[in-house]
């Protein structure tokens, strides 16, 4: 591929996303049927912007898998996977082995071979977990009975899949001489127990260094404050970790998934999450647009009988297992259903694995067309599914268990996000905590990120005003963002960016002095706090008190004093519009503080009709007669 | 000899006239001990545990206050729904209190004559201190009527000074080493104890 072909191709695979993801959302299909949509139009079968090139993308965007599995195994906390145990054990694994039998079972009676059924039947027992869990978040049905059990039978399929990728070459009828992708491995020349060495070696590898050389080496770049820094080196441990297993001749995907588990507890999670995450979105989408791409629509035309009976067929035969399932771990009829109807599709590790089993020669390329077809025809299913279910089944129970079981959250999702923990945030913090408020928290000095964790404070290391940090620290369903950074100019990032993206989020905002203040203000913020102001009136108040003016009294001059000058502020801040052009800064503070020491009206406002002044009424009783 | 405690309650002490003569008298007396609480707790917070202490060490406790709408200051009020707990001051348990002895020293603007019947303010002075009177019977405590200044609106510089005076010789009787505790079951009110003999053990 020549420089300007690549370009033109980069153009028409972004310029048909950005097309067809937004169409295909605005339809309620959601992105990855808009991603495979744009494939098959700009495949060969319709406008043919693409031909067989197409393949070679497809194995360059398996990556973004392999991301998406080093991702999976970071959402992987040790507490959620045991809350879900049985239901990931018992349920999902059940899952797996009843469809991948009776599919392996009914494909045999069909007169495929057996390690060809057997490949199929895997291929097929797995969903689709990007198709589903969006669709139920999309609906709110992720807190049901019925989306709990789905999430915990996905995440035994995003697993089994790692055992699956080892088990397939296994099935290879000529496994000698599969493609080159072996020929790199160090394994194949050495006995079975120096197979086993090596092999334990690299998971070892990947512990160890997940474990005790990452924490240093995030910590060395973050104190080079250069933010690319941070994308390469996580980049290039996904990288590193796929060199390592193609190496050994293990599958990368695994590699990557043991590498994100290891990575689960660290406080540079989620600054790794919102790094990768990009990559793994446009890969995945590469992906998804490849695999469209590929679709054979001349094989369609040719048996559509064999295809659509096929789809019907694989969906009808994976909802029965799913709803006998259901019924074994006591989902109720209509929970039942909506996990049947869910699940049933077959999903996008499918395509990974059709490709594997195309290139290591388990299925010909005639069976891997049509069933890649069946795939993505199954996986524009769901979507239309889902929409069966909600209007036409769910009316029907009008008895809803939705709220009864369901207090299990998926993921750790604090009410309140502390950006900045420094002295400033660490007091709002702890003061929080105190009072039983869980805080996601976000600090961008790896030092003292280390130091709290040291402390057993969990804080994570990362940018607040970075869009995807953020989001993973759970802005969207947080309540209250607490930005208590020592930056201001960060502090100002952040609180657009929050403006801009998540408006329900309430803010409370730290500023150094009025100057922040107003800026504040202009931008839209309703609470602002100026750091110094409480304990100067506090000082303030002290000082009074050791003069030996009455303490009530000097309580109640701080307070008036304070809303006093917050109200002034805020005059001062619509006023000061109009001369800001000319004004020097230096001169504007000197004007600025004059104009609001003259306002400290204090004597008069305190003065003012207080019920204690008793003075009024001794003037009218001695005007009465005794 | 009877150990006396004067709480204190006045919001606005600097516009004071009345109490901002008493208070440096009292506070000059040696064996009174002087609680000001809108002094000790400015934002309200009152510390419930050095008050139960300070209550449980002493036998007298005077309420001192201006009288506004027909109660105490509010602090006053606070004071008593943190204090008095349950088990502590009342109920089966709350026994801490039991036979103490309780009163308010209570100015007001108006003249004894506006406390009448028909007059002014139409009850009693002591009518309207009922919740104090019951809550020292639910507190196993005795109330007596309290030391009253009437028509402090009216009073100038030196029925200030004499006011001073009286007082101090009342606060005197009380602290006196020879001042029977039982003596307080006789009088009708504090103000008495200027006039009636002391009576000796």
């Amino acid at each position: 591929m020549d420089q300007h072909s690549l370009l033109f191709q980069s153009m028409v695979y972004l310029a048909a996303a950005i097309l067809f993801v937004p169409l295909a959302k605005k339809m309620g299909l959601g992105a990855v049927l808009g991603y495979l949509l744009a494939g098959v139009i700009i495949g060969p079968s319709v406008t043919g912007f693409i031909g067989k090139e197409g393949e070679d993308i497809m194995h360059f965007a398996e990556f973004g898998v392999v991301m998406m599995l080093f991702l999976i195994g970071m959402e992987l906390e040790p507490t959620l996977l045991w809350r879900l145990r049985s239901a990931i054990l018992g349920l999902g694994g059940l899952q797996v082995l009843i469809s991948s039998a009776a599919i392996a079972g009914l494909a045999m009676l069909l007169g495929v071979k057996l390690n060809a059924a057997l490949a199929i039947g895997m291929i097929m027992s797995l969903s689709s977990t990007a198709i589903v869990l969006q669709t139920l978040n999309e609906k709110g049905w992720m807190s049901t009975a019925a989306g709990q059990s789905s999430f915990a039978v996905l995440l035994f399929q995003d697993i089994a899949v790692i055992p699956m990728l080892a088990i397939f070459p296994l099935l290879a009828v000529h496994a000698v001489q599969t493609e080159a992708a072996h020929s790199a491995s160090i394994r194949d020349n050495l006995p079975a127990w120096g197979q086993t060495l090596v092999v334990l070696g690299a998971v070892a590898t990947i512990v160890i260094g997940g474990r005790y050389l990452v924490k240093p080496i995030m910590h060395i770049i973050a104190r080079t404050r250069v933010r690319e820094l941070f994308t390469a080196t996580a980049l290039l441990m996904v990288v590193a970790i796929a060199v390592l297993m193609n190496l050994v001749g293990l599958s990368s995907a695994l590699g990557a998934f043991l590498g994100g588990v290891v990575l689960a507890n660290s406080e540079y999670r989620h600054e790794l999450e919102s790094d990768i995450e990009p990559f793994k979105g446009l890969l995945l989408g590469l992906f998804f647009i490849a695999v469209g791409a590929s679709i054979d629509f001349s094989l369609i035309r040719e048996e559509p009988w064999i295809i659509f009976g096929l789809v019907l067929g694989l969906m009808a035969v994976k909802a029965l297992a799913l709803f006998c399932l259901g019924k074994i771990f006591k989902l109720s009829t209509d929970q039942n259903l909506l996990f049947s109807l869910a699940l049933c599709d077959i999903g996008e590790f499918a395509f990974v694995l059709l490709s594997l089993s195309e290139q290591s020669r388990i299925l010909d390329d005639k069976m891997t067309g049509m069933l890649t077809a069946v795939v993505a025809i199954s996986m524009a299913m769901t979507p239309l599914l889902m929409l069966f279910y909600e209007k036409l089944v769910q009316p029907r129970f009008t008895i809803n268990e939705t709220t009864e079981r369901e207090q299990d959250q998926i993921e750790e999702h604090n009410p309140v996000i502390i950006a900045g923990f420094g002295r400033f945030g660490s007091i709002t913090g702890r003061f929080l905590r105190a009072n039983g408020v869980n805080c996601t928290i976000l600090d961008m000095d790896s030092d003292r990120v280390d130091a709290l964790h040291n402390l057993g404070i969990k804080v994570y290391y990362g940018d607040a005003s970075r869009y995807d940090l953020l989001a993973a620290a759970g802005a969207e369903k947080a309540k209250v963002l607490i930005v208590a950074m020592d930056d201001y100019e960060k502090t100002t990032e952040v609180v657009k960016m929050v403006k801009r993206y998540f408006p329900h989020l309430q803010m409370l905002v730290r500023a150094k002095d009025s100057q922040d203040s107003f800026e504040l203000m202009d931008l839209g913020v309703l609470h602002i706090y100026r750091e110094t102001v409480d304990t100067s009136l506090r000082l303030g108040v002290d000082a009074l008190n050791m003069l030996g003016m009455r303490a009530y009294h000097n309580h109640r001059a701080a307070r008036t004093f304070l809303r006093q000058d917050e109200l002034s502020l805020k005059s001062l801040s619509a006023a000061r519009d109009n001369k800001k052009e000319f004004v020097s800064a230096l001169k504007d503070r000197i004007a600025e503080m004059e104009q609001l020491i003259s306002a400290d009206k204090i004597k008069t406002w305190l003065d003012e009709g207080e019920g204690w002044d008793s003075s009024s009424i001794r003037d009218e009783v001695k005007g009465e007669p005794e | 000899m009877a150990r006396v405690m004067i709480i204190f309650a006045h919001p606005a002490l600097e516009k004071s006239r009345m109490h901002a003569h008493l208070v440096p008298m009292i506070r000059n007396m040696q064996g009174i001990t002087f609680n000001d609480l809108y002094e000790k707790y400015p934002d309200l917070d009152i510390d419930i545990s050095r008050e139960q202490a300070l209550l449980t060490k002493h036998d007298i406790i005077l309420m001192q206050h201006p009288l506004y709408w027909y109660n105490a200051p509010a602090i006053i009020r606070q004071w008593q729904d943190l204090v008095l707990e349950h088990g502590w001051a009342y109920g089966h348990s709350g026994k801490a209190l039991q036979g103490k002895y309780i009163s308010n020293i209570i100015s007001t603007g108006s003249q004894e004559k506006d406390y009448r019947q028909g007059a002014r303010h139409g009850y009693p002075l002591d009518h309207f201190l009922l919740p104090f009177r019951q809550t020292a019977v639910l507190c196993r405590m005795n109330y007596i009527s309290p030391y009253t200044i009437y028509g402090v609106h009216r009073k100038d510089k030196s029925d200030i000074v004499e006011e001073v005076q009286k007082l101090r010789s009342m606060l005197e009787v009380l602290k006196s080493p020879d001042f029977d505790l039982s003596t307080l079951d006789t009088v009708t009110n504090l103000n008495e104890l200027i006039k009636a003999p002391v009576q000796t053990s």
